[in-house]
């Protein structure tokens, strides 16, 4: 029997950014509030001071801040037929772990989303007819709009002191900044931070194309900078080091830099780190939930009664206790009845590498997680997508996160990777290979899912996930379009140029980094037929059940998830305190 | 006064100050003329004094061998032998990375379903090595007549370079794999930051203009294109 802790109003499962939020918004109620993070605890002062965390091979390499794989990963397999196997080594994706979570490693790319990725499935048959969508694409309109989600967005980059350039404030276009972006209410909080000389030089180029270059949004502060929670950040200072490690100069966003220095302070919040959920518990009707099952640092089972649980760990693992607490009807992939661990997504990368003359001087470890000037021109249906015959689209950028040298010294492929010939181009290619990415959407399939897997166990004895997800056409069609819009700036550049392009009958390769914009899998819907969650991610089945984070996504957008995560959790968090804790009960009918 | 006097009249000034367990092994600090600390740079231990802890005799013998062709020595910089690379190579040995503590490595080991799956072997670093480098020597001695570091330059590159094609039959143990493992940690070990016992002097920072633990360009970011002007430094604070 597991120990029983006396009841709490609010059980947060998870603290990353999710977790953060609902917690600091929900703290001014006066509700007992418990957080429970499995990772332990993290603060900049400890894990991520200088000059201890400028440690590539500890941080980055050996992955000091990730998620510990020996005892919990998941399995991945291509297709329905096949066989997942574990994901040994952090590769394709790097999970977070420990308070903060993946918000504590990340990089600090801080984007909305188009209005018309909310009504994905609509906009697209209005303007390019039914037809146009295949049959085994699964994508459906967000059910909520871009404008309701504004003021969260906004609400957001205040708190994250997101540094950028408007380019739509109420719908007025302006001359510098994303022209593309859905409209703002108002100015980023900060200006945007200055430009590497590799941004200067994408800049330059892709303008000289007839494109507007602007700099990404960046939750890394170009100045000092005090949030509505009264927490001060400070000024980046290109350090070079965001992406896998914590942010000594206390400049990128995270849930320590931005948000606990205040949330530690209220009496009616608890943080335990060091406290693995196992599953969500529930009352014997199995309509409501009791509270919830963890494991504690000293080994013992506890049963955490609350009125109310909040699952904000990451993507996967909220797909995963929903699974492993009989939350929802499973999918199934053949039937395509049932929908928890329906509609994961991902993104879609490709990267075209152009090496300047020599003698240019990129000083490459000049940087910072979201140093970066990107053009939207091939992203969202910012371009005629009738006669390309594919949906969606990605953002064109170039990113200088560093130079950090074992993993971010680039060399082409077709050079030696090894001897005195890898030696000189390394050396090279160090000071003077500027990379341009293509990251793209990625759309639902009917074969893709979620779902516990049969043969591999996590070291509690539970299921992993599994993930069975592969390449579609759509994507490769997709990303060759931004590619070619790459090529172009490369060869405005000029240089030798190197085109790293994702081809068409390629699979999903868990080796190599791609991103960590892992979606879908609980998703949001307008009923209970065709989503896990409703518009104020409360579950359809357990309506004290909430579910944050990008597995509410149903299919991805062509922008880095966590500025959409961050919106629809302030969202979701208004609503648990104006309509559910004054009447606890499903907040949509069905 | 040269250098090495001056090295020598601080070291005798400061060694009965401070109490031995405080120095850092290989630097120590002095203030100049000019007030600034400046490291003064003792020269580390060739990697022939360092005793291995995991490696045998064989094996060490290997891994110099095989580093120094992965990292020549040339105009550019020093030899990844040079830097250390094998006694940092046997410090990891040490963590739990070696032994596959970072990694899922429960079974059933399912081989065989594509590349793209990733990893999985059953084997930690530590037994990729020590059967890597077996199965390799043994080969070398019934192809050859010796074991690999007895080998000319010319037939260790040859080697290398079937070891990383996997044209080598080695029995347990794929050639591949030993190959990524021992170039990964040998390029790691040249870049890391020197407290691991690789990339001494911070030369494999310096080849490519790397200022290490520097970590500050809030100046620098006003001078695009143009050369960074310090060098590096490590994380315990010795520069170079």
């Amino acid at each position: 029997m597991p120990i029983e802790k006396p009841s709490v109003d609010v059980v947060i499962v998870g603290f990353g950014w999710t977790g953060a939020i609902t917690a600091m918004e929900l703290v001014d109620t006066d509700l007992d509030i418990l957080a429970l993070e499995r990772g332990p605890m993290q603060d900049t002062s400890q894990t991520a001071n200088y000059p201890n965390v400028i440690d590539e091979l500890e941080y980055s390499v050996r992955g000091k801040l990730f998620q510990d794989l020996s005892k919990e990963t998941v399995t991945i397999r291509h297709s329905l037929a096949a066989t997942a196997v574990p994901y040994r080594q952090h590769g394709a994706f790097l999970l977070g772990n420990g308070v903060g979570g993946a918000g504590f490693h990340w990089n600090g790319m801080s984007w909305r989303a188009f209005e018309a990725d909310f009504r994905l499935r609509t906009h697209y048959t209005e303007r390019y007819g039914a037809a146009f969508i295949p049959g085994d694409m699964t994508i459906q309109d967000y059910p909520v709009s871009y404008a309701e989600l504004e003021p969260y967005f906004a609400k957001w980059e205040d708190v994250a002191a997101v540094s950028g350039q408007a380019g739509n404030v109420k719908n007025h276009i302006r001359p510098i900044g994303n022209r593309w972006e859905a409209p703002r209410s108002g100015e980023y909080p900060l200006p945007a931070l200055k430009d590497t000389y590799g941004a200067q030089v994408f800049a330059k180029a892709s303008a000289e194309l007839g494109w507007q270059p602007f700099a990404v949004p960046a939750a890394n502060a170009s100045a000092p900078y005090t949030n509505q929670y009264g927490v001060r950040l400070g000024p980046c200072n290109f350090c070079g080091f965001c992406e896998g490690y914590g942010c000594y100069m206390y400049s990128k966003a995270s849930p320590q830099t931005s948000i606990l220095p205040a949330l530690r302070q209220k009496k009616n919040f608890t943080l335990k780190a060091g406290t693995q959920v196992t599953r969500v518990v529930m009352d014997s009707t199995g309509g409501m939930a009791t509270g919830v099952n963890y494991i504690d640092p000293q080994g013992q089972e506890v049963f955490q009664p609350a009125k109310l649980v909040i699952l904000c760990a990451f993507q996967m693992h909220n797909v995963r206790l929903l699974l492993l607490s009989g939350i929802g009807h499973p999918y199934d992939p053949v039937t395509g009845e049932g929908v928890v661990g329906k509609n994961y997504a991902y993104h879609m990368n490709s990267s075209v590498n152009v090496r300047l003359p020599k003698n240019t001087q990129l000083n490459p470890y000049i940087g910072t997680g979201a140093a970066g000037t990107a053009i939207d021109d091939f992203n969202g249906d910012n371009f005629d997508h009738g006669p390309l015959g594919f949906i969606g689209g990605a953002s064109v950028y170039h990113l200088r996160p560093g130079g950090r040298p074992i993993q971010q010294s680039k060399t082409f492929k077709n050079e030696p990777k090894w001897g005195k010939g890898w030696k000189a181009s390394v050396q090279e290619g160090y000071q003077r290979i500027l990379p341009i990415y293509a990251q793209g959407s990625v759309m639902a399939y009917r074969n893709v899912y979620l779902s516990l897997d049969p043969n591999y166990r996590d070291t509690h004895g539970q299921p992993l996930l599994r993930m069975t997800f592969d390449w579609h056409e759509n994507e490769f069609a997709m990303i060759k379009h931004a590619i070619g819009g790459a090529q172009k700036i490369a060869r405005v550049m000029g240089g030798d140029v190197e085109v790293n392009l994702r081809e068409s009958g390629s699979h999903f390769d868990t080796r190599a980094y791609q991103s960590t914009h892992t979606t879908g899998g609980a998703i949001m819907g307008d009923n209970p037929r065709n989503s896990v969650v409703n518009r104020y991610l409360q579950s359809w089945d357990v309506p004290n059940v909430f579910v944050m984070g990008a597995c509410v996504f149903p299919q991805n957008i062509g922008y880095n998830p966590t500025g959409l995560v961050a919106a629809l959790t302030y969202w979701s968090v208004e609503h648990i305190k104006k309509l559910y804790l004054k009447n606890p009960a499903p907040l949509v009918q069905t | 006064m040269s250098e090495h006097a001056s090295r020598r009249r601080f070291l005798q000034a400061t060694l009965t100050l401070i109490p031995a367990v405080t120095l850092a092994p290989q630097d120590v600090f002095s203030a100049t003329t000019e007030g600034e600390k400046t490291a003064i740079s003792i020269p580390p231990p060739r990697s022939d004094s360092y005793t291995p802890r995991y490696f045998t005799d064989d094996e060490w013998r290997f891994i110099h061998a095989a580093a120094a062709q992965l990292i020549p020595a040339d105009e550019l910089g020093p030899s990844a032998v040079e830097c250390g690379i094998p006694e940092y190579i046997d410090r990891q040995m040490q963590t739990p990375y070696a032994h596959g503590a970072l990694w899922f490595m429960q079974g059933p080991f399912v081989t065989g379903l594509g590349p793209e799956l990733g990893y999985q072997q059953k084997y930690t670093p530590r037994e990729i090595y020590r059967l890597g480098i077996e199965a390799c020597n043994a080969w070398c001695k019934a192809q050859l007549g010796q074991p690999f570091d007895k080998l000319d330059q010319g037939s260790q590159i040859k080697l290398l370079q079937q070891l990383e094609a996997d044209t080598m039959a080695l029995g347990e143990m794929n050639g591949s794999l030993f190959f990524a493992q021992l170039l990964g940690n040998t390029k790691e070990g040249y870049f890391a930051d020197p407290i691991y016992g690789g990339n001494k002097d911070m030369a494999g920072w310096k080849m490519i203009g790397f200022p290490g633990a520097r970590a500050d360009y809030m100046d620098w970011i006003d001078h695009p294109n143009e050369r960074y002007p310090l060098g590096p430094v490590s994380i315990d604070g010795r520069r170079s």
